[in-house]
């Protein structure tokens, strides 16, 4: 894992819509590595690794989404406070009292919080009810630094800890794009490889959902991060031992998905990353939770159809602002994306 | 006919995995058709006649069914998500058989209290697949359920006849089309349908039809205190007018109401208030296509006895012949 380049891509700043931040990172970051590079319509960066063998193997369309879960600024209270949208899947529970960045500017803030000298109370406050507080006397004082539409995203603030593990907020997907831009940066492929770093996935797979009519892909990978709870019963006696939690391990490998809310993955193709896998020794792991979904689920359908599957690292306390990842689950995730794609053959594709 | 529905119903196909009943229509459908093709997701699609309007029928392969998740470590019980739209009241004691054969069956939490008398959540369910010997059934396989086909009289009772009983439907209007249509009629054995109709919108993007017509079974309003609609079990080919994702354009159902009355089959008008069918994505396909569906009425559905009545069968196939042998005029 390249520290310096997932450091940039996390610490950039870009809710689904305003991806800019992380755009320019990746652009940066895969210049006079790939051809036809572009970005479109709806803000996805598109490009292309010309391979080895190029026309007698499939064309695979290698993906992950740039933009990540965050708020954008609603309206102004008259005492200065601001209030907010979420934009994806935010956490109530955890939000009161942590640091916000507002607007382009990374403006800082805090989200208001009643301290516990003032009550015991253990209720979550619901989003709506949630406002951040920017330092603002008064309405006039906030919008001099603050204005409606501004994204808010959790501060940038990446660093290793224990033992390899890096901390980050956006791990989900930035850690994805970090895979794909490792991927492009190294040696060639035999398999002409098509690259899009999708927008707005976070609220509903938008960016990746037309991408196929552009780049016409056989078949198709999504890099993702996906929830990691392998943590036991928090509220158990670990005297009694952990109790079983069928979750998503970290440090268990890549995470390959079978289903989920909105792909079956093709048999072919899971087959396919199993065989690799299980051949190069990369350990990794069947996705055991099926909620959610990812750019998968657009990919999949769009156009006459696209074979596609997800190939996910397995990250602790993904949508907030503290992630953690395990390198050797980036390791093990580049290593088996490598392996798959220097053994695509027209076989694969053929039917049962 | 009844060994076709037999070997179709029978066959084991779930969402995503329906390479079986594939392989099983493309051996009936061979010297039906001019020419067939698989297409990226699995769609089956055969194309008959030329000229005139160029048609898509849609009849998904699909059945709904259960994905293994992972084994309890201690009993070795396997917990499953669903493929489509279970029913939680009918899984217990319910036999589910995986791609190699191997056979399961679902056991619910409290079985003789709680599991008895109310609907237990998805998560109280898991399935038993020991095979006394330490075998195990690997997370990340899915699973069909499995019931034998059986009939009564004119009724024909089975797992799947949604929408085994569809393709029949496709496959015995081939027959009877004997290669000749004045149309150019895409005939697609669609996959993935019960999980969002996934299939049969990648189908109709790379077939660009001008008129789509799916069949699919849909409910009757003759169970007891169920939803109640006009359509009844030995009623006729049900003539799609509404559902959830689909308004039929009114020409399409007078099209399809006349051709009937011409050739004296018996039809009856369906508004289904819960469901859709390959139609709705259909018509939404590139710049739009117009699209009906003609039914087969099919009481518990989604259970491993759905139960139809031949004669209905008999009139969607008629029907839908008749309307594939005239030209096309809307």
């Amino acid at each position: 894992m390249n520290l310096d380049l997932m450091r940039k891509l996390t610490d950039a700043r870009g809710v689904s819509g305003q991806e800019e931040e992380a755009r320019e990172v990746i652009l940066a970051a895969i210049d006079g590595h790939v051809e036809d590079v572009r970005v479109d319509a709806l803000g996805n960066v598109l490009a292309r690794k010309p391979g080895a063998r190029g026309a007698d193997l499939p064309r695979v369309l290698v993906t992950a989404h740039m933009d990540e879960i965050g708020f954008m600024l609603r309206s102004i209270d008259n005492d200065g406070l601001l209030r907010v949208y979420p934009v994806g899947g935010v956490d109530a529970r955890i939000l009161p009292g942590l640091r916000v960045s507002v607007g382009p500017a990374g403006v800082p803030g805090v989200f208001v919080w009643k301290p516990i000298h003032l009550g015991r109370e253990q209720r979550t406050v619901a989003l709506d009810n949630l406002r951040i507080d920017i330092g603002a006397s008064d309405r006039a004082g906030a919008a001099a630094h603050a204005k409606p539409g501004d994204m808010i995203t959790f501060p940038g603030e990446f660093t290793t800890i224990g033992d390899g593990v890096v901390r980050g907020k956006a791990l989900d997907n930035r850690a994805g794009c970090a895979l794909l831009v490792e991927l492009l940066q190294g040696d060639p492929l035999p398999c002409d490889l098509l690259v899009a770093f999708t927008t707005q996935e976070e609220i509903g797979l938008r960016g990746a959902s037309v991408v196929v009519e552009a780049l016409q892909p056989d078949l198709a990978i999504v890099l993702e991060s996906t929830p990691a709870h392998d943590l036991p019963d928090l509220a158990a006696d670990p005297d009694e031992g952990i109790a079983f939690n069928p979750s998503t391990r970290q440090g268990a490998g890549p995470v390959i998905t079978v289903m989920d809310t909105r792909v079956i993955v093709d048999p072919r193709l899971l087959r396919w990353l199993r065989a690799t896998a299980d051949a190069e020794g990369i350990p990794h792991q069947i996705k055991s939770a099926h909620g959610g979904g990812n750019d998968a689920g657009a990919i999949h359908v769009a156009g006459s159809g696209v074979p596609t599957a997800a190939i996910s690292m397995p990250a602790r306390y993904v949508h907030g602002p503290a992630a953690l990842l395990r390198v050797s689950d980036f390791e093990h995730s580049l290593a088996l994306l490598r392996a798959a794609l220097n053994s695509v053959s027209p076989a694969l594709l053929a039917h049962d | 006919m009844n060994a076709l529905i037999r070997k179709l119903v029978e066959a084991w196909g779930p969402s995503g995995y329906e390479h079986q009943v594939r392989r099983l229509i493309q051996e009936e459908v061979a010297d039906l058709v001019d020419d067939m093709r698989v297409d990226a997701l699995g769609n089956l699609i055969c194309r008959v006649g030329s000229g005139g309007k160029r048609v898509m029928v849609s009849a998904h392969m699909d059945e709904i069914g259960v994905m293994a998740l992972f084994a309890e470590p201690q009993s070795g019980y396997l917990r499953f998500d669903p493929i489509g739209g279970l029913l939680n009241s009918s899984l217990a004691g319910n036999r589910v058989r995986f791609e190699n054969g191997a056979t399961g069956v679902i056991g619910v939490y409290d079985s003789f209290g709680r599991g008895r008398t109310s609907v237990p959540a998805l998560s109280d369910f898991y399935i038993d697949v020991s095979d006394g010997n330490g075998g195990a059934v690997p997370a990340g396989s899915p699973a069909g359920f499995w019931r034998e086909f059986e009939t009564r009289g004119t009724r024909i009772i089975a797992k799947s006849l949604d929408d085994r009983i569809g393709c029949v439907v496709a496959i015995e209007a081939l027959r009877k089309l004997k290669r000749e249509a004045p149309n150019e009629v895409h005939f697609v054995f669609s996959v993935q349908e019960e999980v969002g109709l996934r299939g049969a919108r990648t189908a109709a993007y790379g077939i660009d039809p001008e008129l789509g017509i799916a069949l699919d079974v849909t409910a009757t309003g003759d169970e007891l205190r169920n939803r109640k609609m006009a359509v009844a079990l030995g009623g006729g080919a049900a003539i799609k007018v509404h559902d959830t994702g689909l308004v039929v354009p009114p020409a399409i159902v007078s099209w399809m109401e006349n051709c009937a009355r011409e050739h004296g089959i018996p039809t009856q008008r369906e508004l289904l208030s819960g469901g859709r069918t390959d139609a709705s994505v259909i018509q939404s396909a590139r710049a739009g296509v117009p699209s009906g569906c003609i039914s087969i009425p099919c009481r518990f559905l989604h259970t491993t006895s759905e139960t139809a009545d031949i004669r209905d069968v008999q009139a969607c196939i008629d029907l839908l012949h008749a309307l594939l042998s005239a030209p096309i005029d809307l």
